[in-house]
């Protein structure tokens, strides 16, 4: 360790854009602060405080929890205490951004359940709708509230080595990671207040009040004071203690199938006192388990008739059933095209170039360039299926070719983006590595966005992949006052 | 726009329930281990392990998992068997998957403490059970059971889930006691003659300190030891935290506020159940129950609990009974 150094001064960015320094010709003036407080602590502190920080989200149970055979094994997502600072330029752009764009998917999924003229006219292709696994054809003529469709959307940005942001995909069913945005920023507090002090530092801890006002926005009209609740699947779930989390920021009871009933297309919970009314459901479950009678019959963890109750406008959905064929990496790529489509503007966080392989041009061009294109299956998640062209090798190379050719409508390519980086701790020594970012978008009557937003960063060496399920790590994410 | 205070799901009401049911039950097997460690000698002067088998009626489990009833198997059978449902590990263990249920209703501090009591139970190993070692494990798992009881009564919020926590922690309270009135006087009491004997007083003593209640009973009997005074002391003293008589009425009075004070149409039939355990109790005295049978009297309070138990889960919380096992 080297006690007594400034922390940053060995850092080297090593040619990327850094969220900490900015890129070249470009200092990042608005963190020249927060660099110089870092500088005044010690590695050795820093790496003290980072296991105290560590140690305590493990006590607090902040886990996502892996269920073996016999034993109940809890994990903490890695954490990293060097937070990732957004200037309130970056951020005017980036809630701009999201809100066009969320305003955007919900007119066109309102359109696609309703009239379609979008596919109609073939702005988008009908079949990329009508074949997706996740449009709901029992969707089609029913009225959602405010046409609020996606209520929480999870926008995963990047930015570049020019220190632009993208957006790389949507998340318009159940996006999650919310609660580490809010718990980090807790740990933050206890663990580094000298770091924050004096800093303005936009506060994340009103979501749970801002989403508890959106979705008792989708509950009847004539109902005056909405009963809300969650909806998970369990404790088995792993994303249970976010459910924990956001049933208490909301203050309301977290259910699971088996607490609801539905007579009469009407949604009661069981209590002691008997059956007590629902009028408005945030759901962390997927369509296909939200009622057995509609969907998948094999559900347990559903409502039996909850799909009924809301077709016929009695219960609330966050977010709308059928909000899936809306994020699908294959309509992501026409996003420009639906923003433009929709409110005749420009969009204000463009995508990452992609080449649809459905289209005849995408697909020649994505063969003839695979070796510096990242391929990406549309319909997997998590990072799951991805060939990163530049680092495969030869047997992976001939192989996606071959299942593009065999299936080019199963793809989309892209330029390989070298994503933005921060300064990370890692084995006790700062090293330099990428991040994307999850701003939250929630959005009812009105659209608000969270100022913050998740970032994940890829603690493997020049890693790419942010995913928690694949070496991924969280920062807490710092939106200055303007 | 919220819940209202209230209300309270079903299934919360029941995993209250037994969150206080399996943090006592491993408070108890603490102090069942520790006591015994001390005092507990049969009269050859060599400990029995073999009654806390006996006491908790684990006989047949037991057998099946283990050849002996030494001192280390014994131990282990309820300290770390997790395959033990009645092991303290098993205990502890059942406490945070309620609680993990229940993390919506209940304090950080109450989840937190009980996330690092249950991974400190499974950092412990068998070379921490031995003889020289056994008191201070005892020891840590009864403060532990006492810091969540101490976190639990200072951040619980005083809502119904609260009254359906504390009628399981008297329950399984209840239990306990009845357990270990039954198996002293059922093992160590086959004759007469042995009544007053050394052995036998000691035997006594260390079943009062399992409780905590040596000196509670000095103060009401300054003088002298007789099983009856000690068995009576259990069933009937008002005074006493775990006497049969304290928790039953204390449970009452926990129903009693879940009707009045939240207004819950159900718990007629734990109602009577209760009263039937009381009544019953109360048309007792040291001499009666004697007469009667300690071990069937012990019996019927351990039915009629089990019983209550049903009936409270049934009524308030729609569990059908024998739909699953405690």
């Amino acid at each position: 360790m080297n006690d007594g150094v400034d922390l940053l001064t060995a850092y080297d960015r090593q040619g990327h854009w850094c969220e900490m320094f900015g890129g070249d010709g470009a200092p990042a003036e608005h963190a020249s602060m927060v660099r110089d407080r870092l500088g005044g602590v010690t590695l050795s502190d820093l790496v003290r405080r980072s296991d105290i920080a560590e140690r305590e989200l493990y006590n607090l149970g902040i886990t996502f929890t892996v269920y073996s055979e016999r034993d109940v094994i809890d994990r903490i997502l890695p954490f990293d205490v060097i937070p990732r600072i957004i200037s309130p330029r970056d951020w005017d752009i980036i809630e701009r951004g999201s809100k066009q764009r969320v305003n955007a998917i919900n007119l066109f999924l309102h359109d696609v359940y309703h009239e379609a003229h979008i596919l109609k006219d073939g702005t988008v292709p009908a079949e990329l709708i009508y074949g997706n696994a996740y449009y709901r054809e029992q969707m089609r003529g029913i009225a959602v509230q405010h046409g609020s469709y996606v209520n929480v959307c999870g926008v995963d940005l990047v930015r570049d080595q020019f220190g632009q942001f993208k957006v790389l995909e949507d998340n318009a069913r159940t996006p999650s990671g919310v609660s580490y945005v809010v718990e980090n920023r807790h740990m933050m507090q206890r663990t580094f207040p000298d770091l924050m002090a004096e800093i303005g530092i936009r506060p994340v801890s009103d979501y749970g009040q801002k989403l508890l006002e959106a979705v008792a926005d989708l509950a009847p009209s004539a109902v005056p004071d909405p009963q809300v609740v969650l909806l998970s699947p369990g404790v088995f779930n792993s994303a249970y203690f976010e459910h924990v989390f956001l049933a208490r920021e909301m203050g309301v009871p977290l259910v699971e199938g088996s607490d609801l009933l539905v007579e009469d297309d009407r949604v009661w919970m069981r209590t002691t006192a008997g059956k007590a009314p629902v009028h408005s459901i945030y759901r962390r479950l997927d369509d296909a388990f939200l009622d057995p009678d509609v969907f998948n019959p094999e559900s347990m963890l559903g409502v039996p008739g909850l799909f009924g109750a809301y077709a016929k406008g009695n219960v609330g959905l966050a977010n709308a059933v059928g909000t899936g064929c809306a994020d699908d990496k294959a309509v992501y790529a026409y996003m420009p095209r639906i923003i433009r489509y929709y409110l005749d503007e420009d969009p204000i966080l463009d995508n990452v170039d992609t080449h649809i392989c459905r289209e005849r041009e995408g697909l020649a061009y994505t063969l003839s360039n695979l070796e510096n294109l990242v391929v990406k299956p549309v319909g997997e998640s998590g990072g799951y299926g991805i060939v990163i062209g530049p680092r495969a090798t030869k047997e992976e190379i001939d192989d996606i070719r071959v299942k593009l050719e065999a299936n080019p409508a199963n793809f989309i390519s892209q330029p390989m983006i070298d994503l933005s980086v921060c300064p990370t701790l890692i084995d006790g020594m700062i090293e330099p590595r990428h991040v994307d970012l999850r701003p939250f978008v929630v959005t009812g009557q009105s659209c608000w966005v969270l100022p913050g937003g998740l970032t994940r960063v890829a603690l493997r060496r020049g890693s790419l992949v942010v995913n928690s399920s694949q070496g991924g790590g969280s920062k807490d994410t710092w939106v200055l006052e303007p | 726009m919220t819940i209202g205070t209230n209300l309270l799901l079903a299934r919360y009401a029941d995993c209250a329930f037994w969150l206080g049911r399996y943090v006592e039950r491993a408070e108890s097997l603490a102090r069942i281990l520790d006591v015994n460690l001390h005092f507990s000698r049969d009269s050859r002067g060599s400990q029995n392990w073999r009654s806390i088998v006996q006491l908790n009626a684990d006989e047949e489990r037991f057998d099946k998992a283990y050849d002996v009833a030494s001192y280390a198997n014994v131990v282990h059978f309820y300290a770390l068997d997790r395959d033990n449902p009645t092991s303290i590990i098993s205990a502890i263990r059942a406490a945070k998957e309620n609680a993990r249920s229940l993390r919506p209703m209940i304090s950080t501090e109450m989840w937190s403490h009980l996330n690092v009591f249950n991974n400190l139970m499974n950092a412990l190993t068998p070379d921490d059970l031995k003889p020289s070692e056994l008191s201070r494990v005892c020891a840590f798992i009864k403060e532990e059971c006492q810091t969540h009881t101490g976190i639990t009564e200072g951040t619980f919020f005083r809502d119904q889930s609260w009254f359906f926590y504390l009628i399981g922690r008297q329950v399984e309270r209840a239990d306990q006691t009845t357990r270990l009135l039954d198996i002293k006087y059922h093992l160590l009491l086959p004759a007469d003659q042995r009544v007053g004997s050394p052995v036998d007083v000691s035997q006594w003593n260390a079943l009062l300190r399992s409780v905590a209640g040596y000196h509670a009973f000095r103060r009401v009997h300054p003088r002298g030891m007789s099983p009856k005074q000690v068995a009576t002391f259990l069933l009937f003293n008002m005074s006493f935290p775990r006497s049969i008589a304290l928790c039953l009425s204390e449970i009452d009075g926990h129903l009693h506020h879940l009707k009045a004070g939240f207004g819950l149409r159900a718990g007629n039939v734990s109602m009577e159940l209760l009263d039937e355990a009381r009544a019953a109790l109360a048309g007792h005295n040291q001499d009666s129950v004697v007469q009667f049978g300690l071990h069937e009297f012990s019996d019927y309070l351990q039915r009629q609990l089990i019983a209550i138990t049903a009936a409270v889960r049934q009524e308030f919380c729609g569990v059908v009974p024998d739909s699953d096992a405690d």
